[in-house]
């Protein structure tokens, strides 16, 4: 790895900043819709289900589009976050990390839900006899049961997020050092002559980043089970 | 000390049960699908009556008229179920202290060690319920309802998914929580023999309904 040279480590420095904030930003509220969609029955559940599910299906520059028409200078939201918080996505390293949230939420959402449906809800029922109220409930027993399948929803959410391309490039470009992630730059390298070793060496850590991230998440989930079997 | 009078439709099933009792430990008797869980996850506050009220210890926790219904949280019971529940990711002696840490009750050193002698669970504390016996698990759900002061207990079918050998391992124990531990208890059973050990009145529930009601002598 001794010879990735500045411009790479800039890359690849980016991506990891920009996939472990979209990453944190993400797991509260993964954690919230997973228990939302594990526990309660409500009017436009499924629909909600289908719009969470919507970026594993679309393609990724239509993402991207809808977020630039949102969160660009001139959305609706955007404009109003620049304006009132000084909060700018487009063409800055924060847009990366949004698209890349955005992205990967649907997978980061999905061990979560699993994992509370997977808890006995007779567990929560017994701790209610015992004087917890439903927040309590919640925080010592649901979210601790659920903890490897919240670990697992992370690191599969942060594995999608460092190889987000399609929405990232379509709404905050392609600018070395602000939003050029390790895809972006393999993209650019790609189509420069004499780019291949560099494309090269950026793939192989790329692979290395995705392998390790599967396998941190099975042994998250291997856990899991253990966890709920109460060894 | 208890006062229940509901009805509850439960699909086809209608539960309407009506008694009051002062009594140290109430057995509450009848074939399964009786009504037994039902009734007593309604005293609970699991399951809220259509109709009717349920007073514990003087306070109405369910009033249906007048639109009360405490939250199990706050009713201040203690439930062993059948299936002990322990929480799996807790040691024995964070399951024990559970109800005591929800409740914001200081720590009582001495309860703690005349509840863990009476059930034998002393040697158990460090381990987690994945390594316990069956019999182990249920005395652990004992202690740890108990730990948390409540001022009724509720125990359905708790010797139920033990074998013959286990039952008569627990019973002692429940006999001396009956007259030691000083917390009334609701003692679910189909088992006449268990319930005259235990119980010091009836309630026998058919189909729904209380049949009779009394002493012991009630289960002949």
């Amino acid at each position: 790895m001794s010879d990735l040279s500045p411009a790479e480590w800039t890359a690849i420095l980016l991506s990891l900043r920009v996939a472990i904030i979209a990453t944190l930003v993400a797991t509260p509220f993964g954690i919230a819709l997973a228990w939302l969609l594990a526990r309660r029955d409500f009017w436009g559940k499924s629909l909600l289900d289908a719009v969470v599910h919507l970026p594993l299906v679309l393609p990724p520059v239509v993402t991207g589009y809808l977020l630039l028409l949102t969160f660009g200078r001139r959305g609706l939201v955007g404009g109003f976050l620049a304006d009132y918080l000084g909060i700018v996505f487009s063409f800055r390293w924060t847009g990366a990390a949004l698209a890349c949230g955005v992205m990967a939420f649907p997978l980061l959402v999905r061990p979560m839900r699993l994992s509370i449906e997977a808890i006995d809800r007779r567990l929560e029922q017994a701790a209610e006899t015992l004087g917890a109220a439903p927040w309590k409930v919640f925080f010592t027993v649901t979210l601790p049961l659920a903890l490897p399948g919240v670990l697992a929803g992370m690191v599969l959410g942060f594995a999608k997020a460092i190889g987000e391309f399609g929405a990232t490039i379509t709404f905050v470009s392609n600018i070395p050092g602000e939003t050029q992630t390790i895809s972006s730059a393999i993209y650019s390298l790609i189509q420069t002559p004499d780019g291949d070793a560099a494309a090269g060496r950026l793939v192989i850590v790329s692979i290395v980043l995705a392998l390790g991230a599967l396998i941190a998440a099975e042994w998250f989930a291997r856990r899991a089970t253990a966890r709920l079997h109460g060894n | 000390m208890l006062r229940v009078d509901i009805e509850k439709q439960l699909g086809e099933f209608s539960l309407h049960a009506s008694f009051a009792s002062e009594g140290r430990a109430i057995g509450l008797f009848g074939a399964s699908g009786a009504g037994k869980t039902s009734l007593v996850n309604m005293i609970a506050g699991l399951l809220r009556p259509d109709r009717g009220t349920i007073v514990i210890d003087g306070e109405t926790v369910d009033d249906s008229a007048a639109g009360i219904h405490v939250p199990t949280w706050r009713r201040r019971i203690g439930y062993v179920f059948q299936d002990a529940r322990l929480f799996p990711h807790l040691t024995v002696a964070q399951n024990l202290d559970y109800g005591r840490r929800m409740n914001r009750l200081p720590p009582d050193a001495s309860q703690h060690k005349r509840i863990v002698d009476l059930l034998d669970i002393g040697a158990l504390l460090d381990r987690r319920p994945g390594k316990l016996s069956g019999g182990e698990r249920q005395r652990v759900a004992l202690g740890r309802a108990l730990l948390s002061k409540p001022r009724l207990l509720l125990l359905d079918e708790p010797l139920g998914a033990l074998d013959e050998g286990r039952k008569l391992e627990i019973l002692p124990y429940l006999v001396r929580l009956r007259d030691e531990a000083n917390v009334p208890m609701v003692y679910v059973s189909h088992d006449a023999a268990e319930l005259r050990q235990l119980a010091t009145q009836i309630v026998l529930l058919k189909q729904g309904r209380v049949t009779s009601f009394g002493g012991v002598k009630v289960l002949t």
